[in-house]
């Protein structure tokens, strides 16, 4: 070996040896630039907005309040008071079978149970049950019983007693507070009786079915000292709340026009749900489901179709626009609108229904300067998300948020021109169960964010929004200090008129407006 | 083994450009805070796709293989790169590329939702990087072109 090519030591290497060695040492500092550069650039990204969002996610959830166990009466035990039986953690034994059958072949079904079970028990009872049809009050008071979570033959509690009629209902001794989950004609009816028994009430949505009784409860509710929360659980949405944090710290800018739509395409989506061929004259007490509506001979139909007639109905403006329109009063605290414009039709399920299958409305906030457009259908589901249009970028919220920015901002200008954001890609996108929030996020996850994700979380759990909205209203009972909960009686009565406006103006034919000075349609 | 220059030349260039590979994926990923493989593990199909959904749906295995994720791969590209633990490395890096794979086969009749970059069938760019680390794993080079040479005990005078 040439000595001029060693190193002395107690090793030696020739200078060849060293350098085949360490060849590699070049391409791990050409690696570590390219990554200085890459987060460099993606800092630069990241500051301009998230300078100013310190923490915009809702922290977890709060804890169940302590307390006495609060007694439920539940009016309407159809397929929306049984979801809200499983949301408040009662699922009858035969229907919990099911789920365990399914688990075993089915991770999503594996999942549903766990997060189920994992549901906390809200201290509850339930006490009483009324439905007009046999089968589902049966049905009813056997889930009520299972106090457990057991499965058919696993030991259950007490059986709730099953009234015959609300007012009875409403009335006991041993009910605290009311869960209406019965067609939109009967809300306000059962409300009022539960009011005037000064019982709580989580009433379904829409509040109400006609002009006159909106007020009427939002009158009673308010004389009274009941906690009221409205079933809008989209209150509870993870999206929402971040999208009312970005909204307030300006990042879209002034917005002028707001899209939402309804998207179904399939007779479920439609209302034609099917008819139990355990229903009869006999069964069903048909007087009791008329209530207030005009008399109609009996139907099977009418009482499990109700939804394609306004006489218990409230139609695409009152059971679907309305899920639209409370989470953008959340996000933007819309209100009333000033007036109301709709048409549309019966241009696809001529099936006899009285209710259009296409709406579209458009209400003007004059005061905000800006327009809410709402479009649906019953006979195409194209994804459609809700679009928020500011003069600096827009907002679209699906099942993720997205907001991108506008090409001709005067906020980001400077940062357009200098690349910093570029137009036409989101610069915010928040998938839900995510734990962080970025302005700019991995191709996957930019990916997922405009298709969209089913899940709802909370601290990057899953949560029904239901228990959490049901809770929410629970807590406050407990609390009793005067506190309403998110979806409170002036929240609903803002929903409930401006589904009305729209209504009108539909039926009429003409533009109905709001007079805030006489609080009236006219 | 002894290899032509070429050979040498062609087989640590290929155990450079794997690492290269592996090293920037792994280092993009501990560098971003909110990355997770939440969306691309749920949007699994074939097979095994039940296996990574499962994970993808618990929180704190998702967390866990997240971190591992990024992490192995890192180290896989720093060993091949560097050139030391060269077959551990190799043996790793396949196994966890066959992971991939197995998220999403490209078999005829799956859809997913992220896009693909190519056009595949039953062969894609993973499998191609698999058989490269098999490549690299038969054909060592780090006793030459590696700091193993530094602890290689037969090494040459």
């Amino acid at each position: 070996m040439d000595s001029d090519n060693t190193i002395s030591g107690s090793k030696q290497y020739s200078r060849r040896e060293i350098l085949a060695g360490l060849a590699s040492i070049p391409v791990i500092g050409v690696i570590g630039y390219g990554l200085f550069q890459h987060i460099n650039d993606r800092n630069k990204k990241l500051a301009p907005l998230l300078d100013d969002i310190s923490s915009i996610l809702p922290k977890g959830i709060s804890p169940v309040v302590e307390g006495e166990t609060i007694r439920l009466g539940i009016v309407g035990t159809g397929s929306r008071g049984k979801y809200l039986m499983k949301a408040l953690g009662f699922l009858h034994p035969s229907r919990l079978d099911q789920y365990i059958e399914s688990a075993k072949k089915s991770n999503e079904w594996a999942q549903y149970l766990n997060d189920f079970y994992a549901q906390e028990d809200l201290n509850i009872e339930i006490t009483a049950i009324c439905d007009v049809f046999d089968k589902n009050a049966n049905w009813g008071v056997e889930t009520a019983a299972n106090i457990h979570r057991n499965g058919t033959g696993g030991k259950m509690g007490n059986a709730p007693k099953r009234f015959l009629t609300y007012q009875e209902l409403v009335a006991s001794p041993d009910v605290d507070a009311v869960i209406i989950a019965t067609p939109d004609h009967l809300h306000i009816p059962v409300a009022l009786e539960a009011v005037k028994n000064n019982k709580h009430i989580y009433c379904e949505k829409p509040l109400s079915c006609t002009v006159e009784e909106t007020f009427a409860i939002r009158e009673a509710v308010k004389e009274s000292e009941i906690i009221f929360q409205l079933g809008h659980q989209g209150r509870q949405t993870e999206n929402y709340h971040i999208a009312k944090s970005l909204i307030n710290i300006g990042v879209i800018g002034k917005i002028s026009l707001i899209e939402v739509c309804t998207n179904r395409n399939d007779p479920n989506g439609a209302w034609v749900y099917e008819i139990d061929p355990d229903a009869n004259e006999n069964t069903i007490d048909w007087k009791q489901f008329i209530g207030p509506a005009p008399w109609h001979e009996f139907s099977l139909e009418r009482f499990f179709r109700w939804r394609c007639w306004w006489d218990y109905s409230t139609g695409l403006s009152g059971d679907l626009f309305t899920h639209e329109y409370d989470a953008l009063n959340q996000i933007l605290g819309l209100g009333i609108p000033h007036s109301a414009t709709a048409s549309g039709g019966i241009y696809y399920y001529k099936d006899g229904r009285t209710v259009p299958d296409v709406l579209n409305m458009a209400f003007e906030y004059p005061n905000r300067e800006l327009t809410l457009l709402y479009s649906a259908t019953l006979a195409s589901e194209k994804e459609r998300g809700k679009v928020i249009m500011g003069h600096d970028a827009y907002m679209e919220l699906n099942k993720t948020l997205l907001v991108v920015a506008d090409p001709k901002s005067t906020r980001y200008k400077e940062k357009i021109e200098k690349g910093i954001i570029e137009p036409h890609k989101p610069i915010f996108s928040y998938v839900p169960g995510q734990e962080k929030v970025d302005a700019i996020t991995t191709p996957t996850e930019k990916y997922f964010a405009g298709r969209g994700l089913l899940y709802t979380y909370r601290d990057g759990k899953s949560f029904d929004t239901s228990h959490l909205h049901l809770r929410e209203w629970l807590n406050c009972i407990r609390l009793n200090n005067g506190l309403q909960p998110s979806c409170d009686i002036d929240q609903a009565f803002e929903e409930a008129i401006t589904a009305h406006m729209g209504t009108i103006s539909y039926l009429q034919g003409r533009r109905t407006y709001w007079d805030a000075d006489k609080q009236k349609i006219i | 083994m002894n290899y032509s220059k070429s050979q040498l030349i062609s087989l640590v260039a290929l155990r450079f450009i794997v690492g290269w590979h592996f090293l920037y994926e792994g280092l993009t990923k501990i560098f971003t805070p909110s990355w997770t493989s939440k969306a691309y593990l749920l949007d699994s199909g074939g097979f095994a796709s039940s296996f990574f959904v499962w994970i993808a749906k618990n929180q704190t295995l998702l967390t866990f293989n997240d971190t591992i994720n990024a992490w192995v791969l890192t180290l896989i590209g720093l060993f091949l790169i560097l050139g030391c633990f060269e077959h551990l490395a190799t043996i790793m890096g396949m196994l966890l590329l066959s992971l991939y794979y197995l998220s999403h086969p490209p078999f005829p009749g799956i859809d997913y939702m992220f896009p693909s970059d190519g056009s595949y069938f039953i062969i894609n760019k993973t499998i191609v990087e698999i058989a490269s680390l098999a490549v690299i794993c038969c054909f060592p080079t780090a006793h030459i072109i590696g700091i193993k040479r530094f602890f290689n005990k037969n090494r040459r005078k």
